[in-house]
């Protein structure tokens, strides 16, 4: 009884800190890409702007709660919240540290590949229910994209798995205190972290959207409080990119040990993701958009390979005893 | 791909470039003598106005911002009865400084014109007199022209050739 009290409690922790750093990564982000355009980016609200997110989200929840008489309204309503939720869902599985974490699941890494999976139904759903042309050509971008860069997301994490032997997260962390994974699976890392930024459509892959091309894409009939949750969907998706990352080929919470005694685990934890996090808002300054059918072509002709002869490569060296 | 990877390199070198930025009502830029800004009315070297009231800004002005009433005093000196600028209309062009033939309206680097109330933008005369001379400091236009007023008749002026008597041109 007093270890479901203590998950709950965890749960809510991990869930009440989670949407505060989603909302501060909009700030980072306004800040980080105005100093790479050789702006200042939003320096007003509060010692540095760090209230930015916060007048924003009080704006936000001023605006009309508004709902287009000609969509479909139950699933207008419901998309915003598959699309937040699922991706909350995700961090179920994270291990922090040695000691944070909702769930050791024995088959976390295929929960959190069918989550991002499920993560599609939000984009989807709101392209359809939105009934305008804008929202469903992103919508149908969107189921594309991410159904094509889902397949070789998956390819690219088994290599982990088949050097760790595990789907349970903690384990794969655990297994790389030899050594991080990002040594062997170099070839896996590149393919899951561009998969990644596909799943979590964050430029330069971010086709659903494309404001230059389809006004905001699928969330172009969205405003309120239902824009704010795509919202945070992307930005919780991005972190949870940065963390599967750092999870499966970058050692969790792991350093090597001059390193590791400087800091507590957690902390070491959250740099890595910054890092990643920072990594991601860096992609968005400095790349653009490829055309729809070069997105696709370049799924499939370049990181389908690329993940299948990783596999190939992994499995045979790991056959002949090498690794 | 290679290209794509430099690219990132040259954004993230922007990480230690100085800003462009600069932050306004804090740190101001400087505005040249002669920016175009909010308009005044200028005096001559002796505090008098200069406007004579000539309706040449009014009419140059493309916009219809500014509307204007002459008189004439007593000491034989034209002036404005009124003279109203309307500045939620005037687009700062510069057309009236140009047509003024007495150097009276001009143009300041003065750019904060933001009010509360779309009426308070309306500027009367005395809104608009300042006391200096502006641009010109020596100007004065009765002394360059020919215009007889109580202080000075035809010909007294500084630039003033003795008036020329017509009649004894006769051939």
């Amino acid at each position: 009884m007093l270890e479901v009290i203590w998950k709950l409690i965890e749960m809510t922790i991990i869930i009440a800190l989670l949407i505060p750093i989603a909302a501060m990564l909009v700030w980072v982000e306004r800040r980080m890409i105005g100093i790479w355009q050789d702006r200042l980016g939003p320096n007003r609200v509060g010692p540095f702007g760090i209230l930015q997110s916060m007048a924003d989200l009080l704006k936000v929840l001023g605006k009309e709660d508004w709902i287009p008489p000609f969509s479909d309204k139950v699933v207008f309503v419901l998309a915003p919240v598959i699309a937040a939720v699922t991706v909350l869902m995700s961090f179920a599985v994270v291990p922090f540290t040695p000691t944070i974490g909702v769930s050791d699941l024995n088959i976390g890494l295929l929960f959190f590949l069918a989550m991002t999976s499920l993560a599609v139904y939000g984009v989807v759903l709101a392209g359809w229910a939105s009934n305008s042309k804008y929202a469903l050509l992103g919508g149908m971008r969107a189921a594309a994209q991410t159904v094509s860069y889902e397949v070789f997301m998956g390819l690219s994490v088994m290599g982990v798995v088949l050097l760790t032997g595990s789907f349970n997260l903690r384990e794969i962390v655990l297994a790389q205190q030899d050594g991080w994974l990002i040594q062997t699976q170099f070839l896996g890392f590149f393919v899951f972290l561009i998969a990644g930024i596909a799943e979590s459509h964050r430029l330069p892959f971010d086709l659903p959207e494309a404001e230059t091309e389809l006004t905001a894409g699928f969330h172009t009939e969205y405003s309120g409080l239902k824009f704010a949750l795509f919202f945070l969907g992307e930005y919780l998706s991005v972190t949870l990119i940065s963390t599967m990352s750092v999870t499966l080929f970058f050692g969790g919470w792991l350093m090597p040990e001059p390193l590791a005694s400087w800091l507590p685990p957690l902390v070491w934890f959250i740099l890595k993701v910054a890092f990643f996090v920072m990594f991601f808002i860096l992609l968005r300054t400095s790349l653009p958009r490829p055309r729809f059918d070069q997105l696709l072509s370049f799924g499939w002709l370049v990181m389908l390979p690329l993940a299948l002869f990783n596999l190939l490569a992994t499995a045979a060296l790991r056959l002949a005893g090498i690794i | 791909m290679i290209s794509q990877l430099r690219t990132m390199w040259l954004v993230l070198k922007h990480t230690f470039t100085k800003a462009d930025t600069v932050e306004y009502p804090e740190q101001k830029p400087y505005l040249a003598p002669r920016y175009r800004g909010r308009i005044v009315l200028t005096r001559d070297p002796n505090g008098e106005e200069r406007c004579v009231a000539c309706n040449l800004c009014a009419v140059a002005c493309p916009v219809d911002c500014i509307s204007l009433q002459q008189t004439i005093d007593d000491d034989g000196r034209k002036r404005a009865d009124f003279f109203r600028i309307n500045f939620s209309r005037c687009i700062l062009c510069g057309f009236c400084e140009e047509a003024c033939p007495t150097y009276a309206i001009q143009l300041t680097p003065d750019v904060e014109l933001a009010e509360y109330e779309r009426k308070n933008l309306v500027y009367e005369k005395e809104n608009l007199l300042i006391k200096g001379p502006g641009k010109y400091p020596d100007y004065s236009f009765y002394q360059q022209s020919g215009i007889s007023i109580a202080s000075k008749g035809k010909g007294e002026g500084v630039q003033d050739k003795p008036a020329v008597d017509v009649k004894g041109l006769m051939p």
